[in-house]
Formats: structure tokens, C-alpha cells, sequence
């Protein structure tokens, strides 16, 4: 494998070639080449995370161009930061998925776009489910569904804090709650979240069983 | 603050829902906790759930290419990443970087495992090399840890951090020229144990001052945080 990566550095196999093989690799291989600079290989994470990375920016900054912003900043770290992952701290899509929205995040609360209105009603939704996201729709109604079964305070702690980009503290501000009980919600939800994730994960991993999106 | 309640706050930190100060008090704890790090990766993988539970929505094609124009355009610039310096530097340049080191007070450094600036390179570690060498440099002493800037007549400039240590979990340091009101990035890095120095990406004129943040893992356009440190040269 390693004279195979080494092979892959920019520039190495033609482009064409290149594109067919990184197809057939998993997340985390892409990101190692991605370490060496292969642009060939950052376009092949786009290709798989673009649409969820956009989707979880959308929801968050609920601006069409700060979430644009949002997603091209999260893959140029991806670019520059690729040789710090740890494949043992989390998976590739996770990790990725975690800059996505740290920078959601911080934009949302540097633009200072929380609004009161309860989250969901304004997000225009334009994708349509299509069978190159098969797998990100099944993912998405098993996390719901897990969702539903939490407490309602739990969810709308969990909700507002992810989704919103609250701190815990703007929740307690927000909510009219003790920041001890918004803590309490947060780390209960999110633990019990869990739970149900790991009982309704089944056989099929989403993240490797999908189908391919190029 | 106690054990118990910084334990639980890795649910809140999974989900970017801690405030600035709880935020830098749980990194802090992170870096000596391996349950908390073993808790965290369960923790992240429910919130990367969460994001795959976003309403769907699709980008507009022209993101692609505009993220992989801009990649192409860094690719031209920036010599790749590398997480370590592993090739010895050349022998005399790192001989006169070692004297210069010596001056400079840094018995300990180690130039060749020491130079380790994200988005560097050997060439980019001679650089440094040759900075801290250069007879004409200016030295000035940073604001705090006993570190030192070293600006060559050129504006090629180092710093010389001989205690900062590794950045928090998921962070790095970020460097900055500032001239006026507006901070220039000057480099992301990371820090070992020991000494580090870093070239610095954007010359530093005379007058400028050079300040280093703490900033997300891959850095950021402007500052977020108040600086760690300051030289003005």
C-alpha cells in the first residue's frame, strides 16, 4: 500500500486513471493521498461528502452563500490539515463532517444569524431524494427516528445546540432554564442519542454501503 | 470546576455547544484524559449522525471548482504539508542556524527534529535555518515565553518558541503580520515538547508586529482569539 500511495503523489498516474482506482477507496485512504496532495483525491471526498457537508452547513447558517463559504473553507482545511487526522480518533466522514460544522458554527455566530424563530420552517429544502443519496436518506430517517424517541426537552437541547449553533449557555438564556439543567439535557440526550444509534445500527454500515455519487 | 462535571462536558464539546472559556478549560483537560478522548470519538460519531440528519441539499455545482481552483492556486504556491521535518538540513546551514541557535539562548535546539511548521517542508526548515544564520538579522524579543523574532534584512522572518508546546486538541497555532488594523496569516503550525521554530509565510516589515493565535486545526482567514503572543519588529 505504501508504494502505491507514494505512486498516487500529484501528478503520478494520469488523471483519468487515477480517478478510476480512488473511486474503489475507502474515506480514510482518500484522505492519506489528500495528505499528499492529491487534488485527484480531494475532489473524490467532495464528491462523497459535498451534498452532506452542504446539506449540515445549509441547516446551520441558513444562508445560501455563507453555507457555500462554509464548505469551501471546511475542504480547504481538509486540504491543509489532512496530515493530522488520526484514523483512530474518528472516521473520515466523521471527521470531515466535524470541520463542516465547527465552521458552521462559527460563521453562524459570527454573522449573528440565530434567529428566534423554532429552527426548520425556513430551510428551503432543494434537493429531491435521488438515488445517489440513497444512503444518506436512509442514515437521515434512522437518525430521526431516534430523535423522536428522546424526551422533548432532551431533543430541543440537542437540537438548538447542534443545528443552531447555542452554547450551552445561550440555551439556559434562551430556554429560561438553569444552565446546570441545560448541561444535564445535553449530555443525557446526546448520550442516550447514542444508544439508540448503536441498537437500530445494523449490519449495513451506511458509510461503506452506499452507493457511489460520482 | 470538578472531575465529574468535566467529564460530562465532552457530549456538549462534541456538538460545538461549549462556551469560549468551559471550551478552553475542557481542551485543556482533554490532552491529559484518555477516557474523555475514548468518550469523545463515540460522541463525535453521534453528532456526525446528527449532521447526516440535516434536511437534504445540494450545492451548486460551481463549489466544486471553485474549491479545487483554489487548491490548484495553493498547490502552485505552498510546498506540501509535511507533519514532521524528516530530512536532516544541510550541514552548513544547520551548522550556522546551531550557532545562531546558541546566541539566541536555545541550548536545546535541535534543528532538525525542531523545525516543524505546518505547510512546511525542508525547504522551507532551511529557510529558517538560514534566517536565524543571517548576520543581518534583528532579534526581538517576544511578549511572552522567552521567545525571540528573528527578521532577516530581507523581511523573511522567523520565530523561535523555545517552550510553547503542542496546540490543544483539534487546534493549531496560526501566526500573523500585522500592519495597521488588518492581520495578514503568516502560517498555520503545530509545536512539539521543546523548542519550535517557525518560518514565517509573509515577510514582516519594518514596524509590523507578528502575533500568534490559537485557531481551528488548518487555520483561519483573521484571528478568532486574542494572541498568545506578540513581537513587534
Amino acid at each position: 500500500m505504501a508504494t502505491l500511495l507514494a505512486s498516487w503523489t500529484a501528478g503520478g498516474m494520469p488523471a483519468q486513471g487515477m480517478r478510476r482506482e480512488l473511486v474503489h477507496l475507502s474515506d480514510e485512504a482518500l484522505v492519506a493521498l489528500v495528505a499528499r496532495s492529491s487534488d485527484a483525491a480531494l475532489a473524490e471526498l467532495y464528491d462523497r461528502f459535498g451534498r452532506a457537508a452542504y446539506a449540515l452547513a445549509l441547516r446551520v447558517v441558513r444562508d445560501a452563500a455563507l453555507a457555500e463559504d462554509v464548505v469551501q473553507e471546511a475542504f480547504l482545511a481538509i486540504w491543509r490539515s489532512a496530515s493530522r487526522y488520526v484514523p483512530e480518533r474518528a472516521k473520515a466522514a466523521t471527521w470531515i463532517l466535524t470541520l463542516v460544522h465547527r465552521r458552521a458554527v462559527d460563521s453562524v455566530r459570527r454573522e449573528e444569524r440565530r434567529r428566534a424563530a423554532p429552527l426548520g420552517d425556513d430551510v428551503p429544502a432543494t434537493a429531491e431524494a435521488s438515488e445517489d443519496v440513497a444512503w444518506m436518506r436512509l442514515e437521515r430517517e434512522r437518525v430521526q427516528r431516534a430523535l423522536a424517541q428522546l424526551p422533548d426537552a432532551q431533543r430541543e437541547a440537542i437540537e438548538l445546540a447542534y443545528y443552531g449553533g447555542f452554547t450551552q449557555s445561550q440555551l439556559a438564556e434562551r430556554l429560561g432554564q438553569p444552565l446546570g439543567t441545560i448541561k444535564s439535557r445535553v449530555f443525557n440526550g446526546l448520550t442516550r442519542l447514542r444508544e439508540l444509534l448503536d441498537e437500530t445500527d445494523t449490519e449495513q454500515d451506511p458509510w461503506t454501503n452506499r452507493t457511489s455519487t460520482s | 470546576m470538578d472531575e465529574q462535571d468535566i467529564h460530562q462536558l465532552t457530549a456538549a464539546y462534541a456538538l460545538d455547544a461549549l462556551d469560549p472559556d468551559e471550551e478552553r478549560a475542557y481542551e485543556e483537560h482533554l490532552a491529559g484524559c484518555a477516557d474523555c478522548r475514548e468518550e469523545l470519538v463515540a460522541f463525535r460519531e453521534t453528532a456526525g449522525s446528527l449532521a447526516l440528519a440535516a434536511p437534504p441539499a445540494a450545492p451548486p455545482s460551481a463549489l466544486r471548482d471553485r474549491i479545487l481552483d483554489t487548491v490548484h492556486e495553493e498547490r502552485a504556491t505552498v510546498v506540501p504539508f509535511r507533519r514532521r521535518l524528516a530530512t536532516p538540513l544541510l550541514g552548513g546551514i544547520a551548522a550556522a542556524a546551531a550557532a545562531a541557535a546558541l546566541a539566541l539562548g536555545l541550548y536545546g535546539l535541535d534543528l532538525r527534529s525542531d523545525v516543524s511548521a505546518l505547510k512546511s517542508s525542508r525547504q522551507s526548515a532551511q529557510t529558517a535555518a538560514q534566517i536565524l544564520a543571517s548576520p543581518n538579522a534583528r532579534q526581538v524579543a517576544v511578549s511572552s515565553g522567552g521567545g525571540t523574532l528573528v527578521v532577516a534584512p530581507s523581511g523573511a522572518a522567523a520565530l523561535v518558541l523555545p517552550d510553547l508546546g503542542p496546540a490543544p486538541e483539534g487546534k493549531a497555532y496560526e501566526a500573523w503580520v500585522i500592519e495597521g488594523e488588518t492581520p495578514r496569516p503568516a502560517g498555520v503550525f503545530d509545536a512539539t515538547r521543546g523548542a519550535t521554530v517557525v518560518p514565517l509565510t509573509t515577510d514582516v516589515p519594518g514596524g509590523a508586529t507578528v502575533a500568534v493565535t490559537v485557531e481551528r486545526e488548518g487555520g483561519v482567514d483573521e484571528p478568532t482569539t486574542d494572541p498568545i503572543l506578540t513581537a513587534r519588529s
